[in-house]
């Protein structure tokens, strides 16, 4: 078993532990690498036929890939024999592990909506309020430069952090329909012209200054980009919910005195989306690689059933500071030192009329690459909406 | 002398034997060779990384020499290749000659020189990645605004930080082959100069230039050919970007074979990548002259 290094390690690694000590004839070997490393490393694996037996992944065009190479197994019958594995989830999260109406994966830790987080010591500073619309935010922009902080942080050399502007504009502006278009590989789909709108939006607010200086050259992978936003040299930031996990560590006690503000994205005026979708991660998933040996399978099915969500999985995850993607967690949530965070990131996944994956998730890798490098140039201003549009239209189907 | 003598002669006037060097040819054919002859075929397929081979025809080199990313990709090879070496060769070959002077602290700066060469590129493009943090670095950390700038950020900076930071790693590897280079000049030649009344910059320019004409081929074939290789180094520091202003050839293959996922595109890079790499090697050895076997060291 690979798992990710960051917040959920311990949970993992705790989890793993617990279920070896019991089941020392199927015990389970894991290893963590960095996220970025594991999605290169891991595809490699594969594809030589040297992957471990637990593959963890996204669900999305990823797993796609996975499921049309015949390297994962069908999970259908699995469930079906066992109905307690499927009915602890929560159903729309459920729904990413499918490829073609059957199950190749099933989830395996917390939901991640992507979130607005801001400062509240900042905000109170500069005498304002968390943006409710996009014309609000950038209004804040010249108040916050005035002050001498920058409005958003953002670690834009990870790239992916600035998808997460156009999935929530083009999501508010255009609905969950322009993506999904997008996902369904139709000809020209990336010409709606909610996307237009969205990418012109975000070069609006960086020539407004809205992203902080060299946010090009800031790394996400090093949480440099939410230390700017706790230390106050930033205001605001997008991110996803795990980050929450990464900030109650690392600056424990910015999050424990309630100076931690999070609210949804602002809402577009005229934008068809509804406010309360959200975009992120509906969770991580567990495949089970089809090159195992039987014995492999079983040891692994095993712990899917049994060791995964036990009360003391279910509990770390929830004092890591995360939501897991399992019914009927409310009492446990309302319990928690961080019940603010936690009910409200449940009510969001819960509550939204959809849950958009992640798109360089969702998309094949070869599109998911050439996006995210072309969203880099929007954000630098080197290539207009127009270009980024055809450019990608050109890459519908690969 | 006798018949049998002759034929030892003969012997030894064509070289050792070929057999030594068998096991090295072995490795080159195995590790080389072989895998060379599997990117060729793999360029004219198409293959995700999981699943079936599909044969493809020229689908993959279309799309390789037709995409914009492949021309700026080697629009930037070149020029950090052409700007290391402009920046990398002079240094270098002035640092070689001043540390083979015998002078004790020439020695001993000669060891802090050296330094940068015993640590890994990795370790390299990180510590410089902190260094020039545009919020976290020197510049705002000893708060001095010229040092603040957004250097791996901004487009029009970021290849000369580049170009820089290869250099810091890379000159002291430059300057150990000048200092071998220099210390092979008989001394003679300088004294007989000197005695003629030629002054240090003549010395330098009509002894130890000419005489280092072999070093300098050598020294400029690494340089230039192992920019085609700088790979790990800028794929830590920038990650290519930003957008892909230092996404240089050997990263886009990286990118496209691992991040794309499109191994028929990225043999096709490869294959480009190794022809340029081999019709420079070639060049820089004939700019060394048909007669470059031949010594200009005194008495050969």
């Amino acid at each position: 078993m690979w798992g990710l290094t960051g917040g959920n390690q311990p949970v993992l690694q705790k989890s793993v532990d617990d279920w070896n000590q019991a089941n020392p004839n199927k015990s389970i070997k894991l290893d963590f690498f960095a996220n970025d490393a594991y999605k290169t490393k891991v595809r490699t694996a594969v594809g030589a036929g040297e992957g471990p037996t637990f593959i963890y992944g996204w669900g999305g065009g990823v797993l796609k890939s996975y499921v049309d190479a015949g390297q994962v197994d069908d999970l259908s019958t699995f469930i079906k024999d066992n109905p307690q594995v499927k009915d602890r989830y929560l159903p729309s999260v459920l729904k990413n592990g499918e490829v073609n109406g059957k199950t190749y994966a099933l989830p395996n830790n917390n939901v991640q909506p992507v979130v607005l987080y801001f400062n509240k010591d900042v905000f109170d500073k500069v005498g304002v309020q968390p943006p409710k619309t996009w014309d609000e935010l950038m209004a804040l922009v010249p108040k916050f430069k005035e002050a001498g902080v920058a409005p958003f942080s953002l670690g834009g050399q990870s790239k992916w952090p600035d998808l997460m502007w156009l999935e929530y504009l083009v999501e508010r502006i255009g609905g969950p329909e322009v993506f999904a278009n997008i996902a369904a590989n139709k000809p020209g789909a990336w010409s709606d012209p909610a996307v237009k709108e969205a990418l012109t939006k975000i070069q609006d607010l960086a020539d407004a200054g809205g992203f902080i200086n060299g946010f090009s050259s800031i790394a996400a992978d090093s949480n440099a980009d939410q230390a700017l936003m706790y230390t106050g040299k930033a205001a605001m930031i997008l991110q996803g919910g795990w980050i929450y996990q990464g900030m109650k560590k690392d600056a424990a006690d910015f999050v424990k005195s309630g100076k931690l503000g999070y609210t949804t994205f602002p809402t577009v005026s005229g934008g068809k989306g509804d406010p309360a979708d959200v975009v992120g991660n509906p969770s991580n998933f567990w495949s089970i690689s089809a090159k195992a040996t039987d014995a492999q399978k079983k040891a692994a099915l095993d712990y899917v059933k049994d060791g995964m969500f036990t009360d003391a999985n279910t509990d770390a995850l929830i004092s890591s500071g995360a939501v897991p993607v399992v019914k009927g967690i409310e009492d446990k949530l309302a319990a928690s030192p961080d019940k603010d965070f936690l009910t409200f990131v449940y009510g969001l996944a819960k509550n939204a009329p959809s849950f958009t994956l992640s798109w360089d998730q969702a998309l094949s890798p070869a599109q998911g690459d050439a996006m995210l490098s072309n969203l880099d140039q929007i954000f630098l201003k080197k290539i207009s909406p127009d270009q980024f549009i055809s450019t990608m239209n050109a890459t519908i189907g690969k | 002398m006798t018949a049998l003598g002759s034929a030892n002669r003969g012997v030894r006037d064509a070289g050792p034997s070929g057999w030594l060097a068998f096991p090295a040819l072995v490795f080159f054919l195995a590790f080389a060779v072989v895998p060379l002859i599997g990117v060729v075929f793999l360029s004219f397929t198409s293959w995700n990384g999981l699943g079936e081979i599909r044969l493809d025809g020229l689908s993959s080199w279309t799309t390789v020499l037709t995409d914009p990313v492949t021309g700026n990709a080697l629009v930037v090879t070149a020029k950090i290749m052409l700007f290391s070496f402009i920046v990398q060769a002079p240094i270098s070959l002035l640092l070689g000659v001043f540390t083979a002077g015998g002078q004790k602290y020439r020695a001993a700066l000669a060891v802090l020189y050296f330094l940068p060469l015993l640590l890994s590129s990795a370790a390299v493009a990180i510590a410089f990645k902190a260094l020039l943090d545009p919020n976290f670095g020197l510049g705002p950390g000893f708060n001095l605004p010229i040092l603040a700038q957004d250097w791996l950020g901004n487009s029009d900076l970021v290849l000369f930080v580049v170009v820089f930071v290869i250099a810091w790693q890379f000159v002291p590897f430059h300057t150990l082959i000048y200092q071998g280079g220099v210390r092979q000049i008989p001394t003679s030649l300088y004294e007989a100069a000197e005695i003629d009344g030629a002054g240090r910059f003549r010395q330098f320019w009509n002894i130890t230039l000419p005489q280092l004409k072999y070093t300098i081929i050598t020294s400029s074939t690494l340089m230039v050919v192992g920019s085609l290789a700088y790979f790990d180094l800028i794929f830590v520091l920038t990650g290519g970007g930003p957008g892909y202003s230092t996404r240089l050839l050997p990263l886009h293959m990286y990118l496209t074979g691992f991040k794309a996922n499109d191994m028929g595109a990225a043999s096709a890079l490869g294959v480009i990548l190794v022809v340029i790499g081999l019709g420079l090697a070639l060049i820089l050895q004939r700019l060394g002259g048909k007669n470059r076997n031949a010594s200009q060291l005194e008495g050969a």
